[in-house]
């Protein structure tokens, strides 16, 4: 409820769900808001600015709302065997927007995933080392040490070469974000454990200790629900951080195998001389990312102003 | 006189060349001075032509070192160098090498027999494991050489070898009275490095050493001693400077020929050279796609034998790829024309045959080119027992989806490229392929050692078009023998049928019937689909306009190979430089 009262007070961070609602809620509809399927090439038209191609003699007018070959429902089309390429093609003739949806898909759910996976570990061994104290606190400690100090990009490009050839994508997709969210978890870790040590001397934490409630009722209510503001505030940093993991492998070939596309292999493209001075629409899928970072670092901003005035 | 005219009247003792003072008929005379500024993308490791490997070194080296027969990169024909004429002796073993006189070391010391006999010692010794040494080895002895006197020198070959004119071609002549001590002395291997200073490196070639500044260039000058003249009598080379300058990556290379700071740009990719096109009218550059080049990109599937390697999933697999139809109805399947079109951008040419149009002398003409076809792939299949389950999915007599993965190089974005096409064109005959980007070491280790893979893209060709050159890629032991490596003795017929060919061109001294032997190994692949050829990319090369002689090849040294020759057009140009 917090949350939504604070979103009433604050504009940023309406916009920010907005935007991001809106960037989320596109790439959730990418298979009915782009004409094509991301992987059907047409070689009759690589590198196609964006438009409709192959249209003569024309015209070519837009039909919205159409069923495709296969008879799934498109939001808009040109006739065969003309294409519209809103965001242009790529070398093999490929849809870009088709592309850049559903390799949104792939990119903000390991980020997602990612973040998820990385904020449960840290949250868990947050809590457990600054509520316990002692030798495990040292323990998960010196370890989160560790893992803060690990060149974790480096890391990553090392436990994915180590990984078997023949990982479907589906499988590639959730081990980039187990392996990215694995490599995380020391930071929100340390962050919790900061909270906790804090909350867990206030008076009214002593007040229900003395009264003889158990350890789990205290964490539960009184101590954990101290860190919610700590823990959104790292999710919404943590997920463009993710989501720039993944681009950073896929964009060197580590992340998912062509043709499903994501934002990184998409990039990949770019690292050429000549799509970078002659197709300036291959510049789109990291024009893309600008609203999601943008989006997720907002929201981050706007979650530690409401924490503060809500006084979480 | 070519190697071809040589090898066809070896039954007689024959002198084999034009007198050839004068090489240089082809070309233009030309106006001395201006200096000519390359690009390359490495420094090069060392200025020992004897333990050179890598492409940057040898490519410095080669502008300063001469070598006794000479392939011309134009006519793909041996021709004299440093040897006005030779002959054969009747059993085709006995090369008896005359030198040119009067040739001097860029030092000013004369060269002669004994420089040769030294140079051949050097290049043979095990100790040194120069890279050349295995080209020297024929029938797995070393050529022998003796001097017959101060200008001629005699090799023997330990059984008959065809191109032996061809050894010749790179091997460095060096120069005894610098470099017999250091090596008596055990130390060859470590002098004539990039600290050496200038004076102390001399060699028979058209420039010698003049600076090397770390990370920045290398600075050749002018052999004042060069042997070879234009038609007009002018001593070669005509430039006074050559300048390599170190940049590394493709594309940090088109910036700077764009730019107008190097003055030749060689082996462009497709796409940047269409981004160069953009600019070639106003820039004063001129770019030439001279057809196809050497190298030959294809698809091989894993027929090793994997007995005891446990790879059980590549062994299961290993029952489709051995099948000829599967293999025939994937070369079916693959739409070349497409991998031209999009990897290439219409500079490349599709291939059927491992022998790209690019080797003039020694493609099959007359290979079939059947157009792509799914239907014929499709029949294919199904008359080898495959069928396709609701989905479309291709299966196996056996009943298991015909799933598995292509490695390509990651350091290759054309080869990925390819491999995309070809996963497409699959999957449109119901096979699940997945690419499968690797660091070429890692890639060349799972081809060599683990041999833990499915099928992987390759390109192979680029040296010399004699088919002697493939000899290690057809034989069933050869070293590249990539896809189904360690045989020792052939798996199949027609296997043994090529590896029969194979030795029996290497020895037959008539070209006629060399190439039909050839010709009927290209067959046998074509048929038989050990490898699925699939294109060769074009040799992209460019140059500014005002450069004259500029004849690039399709074989290695593509731009620089006739440097003595070429030469500013007017004096403002040279004098600019």
């Amino acid at each position: 409820m917090w949350l939504i009262r604070a979103s009433v007070r604050r504009r940023g961070l309406v916009a920010a769900l907005a935007l991001l609602g809106a960037v989320h809620g596109a790439v959730l509809l990418a298979g009915f808001l782009a004409p094509y399927d991301p992987a059907e090439q047409d070689r009759r038209h690589p590198y196609a600015p964006p438009g409709v191609a192959g249209c003569e003699p024309g015209p070519c007018p837009v039909r919205w709302f159409v069923r495709d070959a296969a008879g799934r429902p498109r939001l808009f089309a040109v006739d065969a065997p003309a294409r519209i390429f809103v965001l242009g093609s790529d070398q093999y003739g490929r849809d870009q927007l088709a592309r850049l949806l559903h390799g949104g898909r792939v990119s903000l759910a390991a980020g997602l995933l990612a973040a998820a996976l990385s904020l449960g570990l840290g949250w868990i061994a947050g809590a457990v080392a600054g509520y316990r104290g002692g030798w495990l606190d040292a323990v998960l400690m010196r370890a989160s040490e560790f893992f803060v100090a690990l060149p974790w990009l480096y890391l990553l490009f090392a436990v994915r070469a180590f990984l078997p050839l023949e990982v479907p994508p589906e499988t590639a997709l959730l081990l980039i974000a187990a392996i990215i969210g694995l490599a995380g978890w020391a930071r929100p870790a340390r962050l919790v454990r900061g909270v906790v040590l804090s909350a867990k001397e206030r008076g009214y934490v002593l007040a229900a200790r003395g009264f003889g409630a158990s350890h789990f009722h205290i964490l539960r209510r009184h101590v954990l629900p101290q860190t919610v503001g700590v823990a959104l505030t790292q999710a919404a940093l943590l997920v463009p951080q993710y989501v720039l993991a993944e681009v950073t492998l896929s964009f060197l070939g580590l992340g998912v195998g062509e043709p499903v596309a994501s934002w990184g292999n998409m990039l990949a493209a770019l690292a050429q001389y000549h799509v970078l001075v002659s197709y300036w629409w291959m510049v789109l899928p990291g024009v893309a990312m600008v609203p999601v970072f943008l989006g997720y670092l907002s929201l981050a901003g706007a979650v530690i102003e409401s924490r503060d005035s809500i006084g979480l | 006189m070519t190697w071809v005219r040589a090898t066809l009247f070896a039954c007689v003792v024959l002198p084999a060349a034009a007198a050839a003072q004068n090489l240089a008929t082809a070309s233009e005379p030309g106006s001395r001075g201006g200096r000519l500024v390359c690009a390359q993308r490495a420094e090069p490791k060392t200025l020992n032509p004897v333990l050179a490997s890598d492409i940057a070194s040898r490519e410095v080296i080669h502008r300063m070192m001469g070598d006794l027969v000479h392939i011309n990169r134009g006519t793909h024909a041996t021709e004299p160098a440093l040897a006005t004429h030779w002959t054969i002796s009747p059993d085709g073993r006995r090369f008896t090498l005359r030198l040119r006189r009067g040739v001097r070391f860029s030092d000013g010391h004369p060269f002669d027999a004994d420089d040769v006999l030294f140079t051949f010692e050097v290049y043979l010794d095990p100790q040194l494991h120069s890279p050349q040494r295995d080209l020297l080895m024929v029938a797995g002895k070393p050529l022998s050489v003796r001097k017959q006197d101060s200008h001629t020198v005699v090799f023997e070959t330990a059984a008959p070898y065809a191109p032996a004119e061809r050894l010749f071609d790179s091997i460095a002549m060096l120069p005894r009275h610098l470099l017999e001590k250091p090596y008596r002395e055990g130390r060859l291997a470590k002098v004539w490095n990039l600290n050496t200073p200038p004076a102390e490196i001399a060699g028979l070639g058209p420039f010698r050493l003049k600076e090397y500044a770390a990370g920045q260039h290398v600075v050749l000058e002018r052999n004042p001693y060069y042997w070879k003249v234009d038609r007009a009598g002018t001593r070669l080379p005509y430039l006074d400077a050559l300048l390599f300058v170190f940049v590394s990556g493709e594309d940090a290379q088109i910036m700077r020929f764009e730019a107008g700071e190097t003055d030749v740009i060689g082996r462009v990719g497709a796409r940047n050279f269409a981004a160069l096109e953009k600019g070639q009218g106003g820039r004063g550059y001129a770019l030439r796609d001279l057809g196809p080049s050497l190298e030959y990109n294809f698809l091989a599937f894993n027929l090793n034998d994997l007995a005891g390697r446990n790879l059980p999933r590549v062994e299961a697999r290993q029952a489709w790829f051995r099948e000829e139809r599967f293999r025939q109805a994937v070369s079916a399947a693959v739409d070349r024309e497409a991998i031209v079109k999009l990897v290439y951008g219409g500079h490349g040419t599709a291939l059927w045959g491992h022998v790209t149009p690019g080797n003039r002398n020694w493609v099959h003409p007359g290979l079939a080119t059947p157009p792509r076809s799914l239907d014929r792939a499709r029949g294919l299949l199904k008359s080898a027992g495959y069928s396709w389950d609701g989905q479309g999915t291709l299966v196996d007599p056996g009943g298991s989806k015909v799933e598995f993965t292509i490695a390509a190089s990651s350091s290759s974005a054309e080869r990925g490229q390819i491999a995309a096409v070809v996963q497409e064109d699959l999957r449109q005959v119901g096979m699940r392929v997945r690419v499968v980007p690797l660091e070429f070491r890692a890639l060349l280790d799972r081809l060599f050692q683990s041999r833990d893979f499915d099928a992987v893209l390759l390109g192979l060709g680029g040296g010399d078009a004699d088919p002697a050159a493939e000899m290690n890629v057809w034989l069933s032991g050869g070293g590249t023998h990539l896809w189904d490596l360690g045989r020792t003795r052939p798996a199949t017929p027609w296997e043994a049928e090529i590896d029969s060919l194979m030795n029996r061109q290497l020895i037959t001294m008539r070209v006629a019937e060399r190439k039909r032997l050839y010709a009927r190994v290209q067959e046998l692949v074509g048929a038989y689909l050990p490898v699925v050829p699939l294109a060769s990319p074009h040799v992209l090369v460019g140059a500014k306009t005002g450069l004259g002689n500029f004849r690039p090849a399709v074989l290695d040294h593509y731009t620089l190979w006739n440097v003595e020759e070429l030469y500013w057009r007017g004096r403002a140009a040279a004098g600019s430089r």
